[in-house]
């Protein structure tokens, strides 16, 4: 293996994984603060190209490799294991925060191989460290929501290890590098890929999952499964058309369900689907506007979709209530919770001053610099539709709605620090938006601070919420579910094995009692030619075998005689 | 006990006024910046206010009609996967 002397920053956080799993207490703490710090710092000192090579059966594989698109998704990735690993420094579970640790090393792996075969690798072991993180909230309904979530993500991994196979079989390259629609092979690695954004069908698998986690569970959750797939899209699938309309069915998936939805984190998991789907819309409309908004989006996603899940994540925590109909007038005592938490609702409503504005924006005015009309209709309806089902409805269902009587607290200082941190990058990057668009893959040439813009996107959002408030008793929160394509294998496929198995087991019954018949009846043979007074186990005596040998005797001399 | 000051009627209605007053100027603002429309459409006269509005609507009662159809209580799954004997 030839190296570069450089860190591989996924690696870095999978060790920390390792060192702080035994340890307890400060070091412990420590070492989960340390190790996301080290890994960012390692991201910083990243040369262009590939930094690591290795031979493995005849192929030349990169397990590091860096260019500015996987550097600005590996920086994310270990900022967010870092705020992430602040919030949860007092998670009880022993389990949780080393899987998380080993999820967004896993993450970086992903966005710095430089390979398909690494990709693989590091895809699955992400399966694993995110299946820990929600199997270790440590209830039944996590539990079978991780095996759910297992099975899909397995199953995706299985689409993406097909199709790089067919791949390099077609090519003879394991290199990661962007593929057109023209093999079986690339539609398969396609939906790989597509299954972990969670793209339709199988979109059900983020919502059902990621609100069973623990409290400072979601918020990693959040993260890395769905921006690495982003990012792999980004890399692999650039400018392909069918990656629009996926998109467009995204958020609007999102915006529907989440409209219906009673569970607090369940609304911002349907809205995570949402968000995805503007990145999605944006590599398929391919251009250099568009991918940077897509990039740029991920990177602020990440940010304020973590805020969002904290902020819930400190009510859970304080009055262990996810439901709205349970919750509400929180803001009484949970003012700082409420005021980071609508500093995240307004980030991903794209409010001006947010991140949301700076980044969100590059995509829809890629789709007006490209003249889809229909496809800049549908986002700025999807605009306004993010502040209904997130920007408004979370806070308002949370912290305002109803006077439901509890005072929690506000949470301790280190989760209190990681929301302030976070809400302070959102409003940072929404007032001074260059540091990130230095960091985007290509030169970007957009100002997202126009009157016209400004004044555009505040009609679309303020309206929107005059229509939440106008239309609120349509809104009243319910106490219900909405069944989604998980119906298919969580009671369809259920009832089908039930009813496969029933009849299973039915016909093995009648067999097993036709064979039983049989067999006492063969049995009832065997005794009498073989049993203890059987023809053929009866003994004989000394005179009868002399006869016998008389008349063998005897035939052998009639026979040799006539012959 | 006096009830918060946030949530107390004069509060409210004084919100309701400061943004519904909010909301005229962000129309009347067309009239001092120009608003380019790439489009056409998206010029006609406060084409995001009553788009952003419209399609709002829209969404509410699209969720709310497919949640007729698909909406079940919330103890749906625990009944029906306790039921199968799965766990």
């Amino acid at each position: 293996m030839d190296t570069a002397n450089v860190f591989h920053p996924g690696l870095i956080l999978i060790v920390g994984a390792l060192v702080a799993a035994p340890l307890r207490g400060n070091l412990r703490q420590a070492a989960t603060l340390l190790f996301p710090l080290f890994a960012l710092f390692a991201v910083w000192q990243l040369p262009d190209g590939a930094a690591w090579h290795l031979r493995y059966l005849d192929y030349e594989l990169a397990p590091l490799a860096a260019d500015k698109l996987s550097r600005l998704f590996a920086a994310i990735f270990t900022l967010m294991a870092f705020g992430g690993a602040l919030f949860a420094l007092g998670q009880k579970n022993r389990v949780e925060v080393p899987a998380a640790l080993l999820y967004a090393g896993s993450a970086v792996g992903v966005a710095l191989a430089g390979d398909l075969v690494t990709v693989f690798v590091f895809w699955e072991l992400m399966a694993i460290g995110s299946t820990l993180v929600v199997w270790s909230a440590g209830t039944p309904l996590a539990w079978r929501a991780s095996v759910r979530y297992l099975a899909v993500h397995l199953f995706g991994g299985v689409l993406l290890m097909a199709g790089i196979a067919g791949h390099v079989a077609d090519t003879g390259s394991v290199a990661f590098a962007r593929m057109a629609l023209d093999s079986p092979a690339h539609w398969l690695i396609l939906a790989g890929f597509l299954v972990n954004a969670g793209a339709p069908p199988l979109s059900a698998w983020l919502p059902d999952a990621y609100p069973e986690a623990s409290w400072s569970g979601t918020v990693f959750l959040s993260a890395f499964t769905t921006k690495t797939a982003v990012y792999v899209l980004l890399r692999g699938f650039p400018g392909t058309e069918l990656l629009i309309w996926i998109g467009v069915f995204m958020i609007f998936y999102g915006i529907v369900y989440a409209l219906l939805e009673n569970d607090m984190r369940r609304i911002l998991a349907y809205s995570i689907v949402n968000q995805v789907g503007f990145m999605v819309v944006g590599i398929g409309i391919g251009t250099e506007m568009a991918l940077n908004g897509a990039a740029a989006h991920a990177f602020t996603h990440i940010i304020y979709k973590a805020l969002l899940l904290m902020s819930a994540g400190a009510v859970l925590y304080r009055t262990g209530r996810r439901k709205c109909t349970d919750l509400g007038g929180l803001f009484q005592s949970m003012p700082l919770t409420a005021v980071c938490g609508i500093i995240g609702a307004l980030s991903i409503s794209s409010f001006p001053l947010t991140s949301g504005f700076i980044s969100k924006s590059m995509v829809a005015q890629a789709a007006a610099d490209q003249h889809l009309l229909a496809v800049w209709m549908l986002l700025a309806a999807a605009s306004a539709g993010v502040f209904l089902h997130a920007g408004i409805k979370f806070p308002w269902f949370v912290f305002f709605q109803k006077d439901s009587g509890l005072r929690p607290a506000e949470p301790p200082k280190n989760m209190q620090a990681a929301m302030l941190f976070f809400s302070a990058l959102c409003i940072g990057l929404g007032v001074y938006p260059d540091p990130l668009y230095a960091m985007l893959p290509f030169p970007v040439d957009y100002a997202p601070y126009t009157g016209a813009h400004v004044v555009a996107q505040l009609q679309l959002l303020l309206f929107s919420g005059l229509a939440f408030f106008v239309m609120l008793n349509f809104l009243k929160r319910t106490l219900t579910i909405t069944l989604d394509v998980d119906w298919f294998y969580r009671i369809a496929g259920a009832r089908l094995v039930a009813a496969v198995g029933g009849l299973i087991s039915r016909t093995l019954e009648s067999v097993s009692a036709a064979l039983a018949r049989r067999s006492g009846a063969l049995h009832a043979t065997l005794l009498r030619q073989h049993g203890p007074e059987g023809t053929l186990a009866r003994t004989w005596p000394t005179g009868s075998m002399a006869i016998w040998v008389v008349v063998l005797l005897l035939a052998y001399l009639v026979l040799y005689y006539l012959y | 006990m006096e009830p918060h000051w946030l949530v107390r009627p004069r509060t409210i209605r004084l919100l309701w006024i400061a943004f519904i007053a909010i909301l005229a100027a962000t129309v009347a603002a067309q009239f001092v910046v120009d608003m380019h429309p790439h489009f056409g459409v998206d010029g006609l006269f406060g084409f995001n206010a009553w788009y952003g509005f419209g399609t709002c609507a829209l969404m509410i009662v699209g969720a709310k009609a497919l949640g007729l159809l698909i909406k079940r209580p919330d103890t749906y799954y625990d009944a029906e996967e306790d039921g199968n004997g799965h766990g």
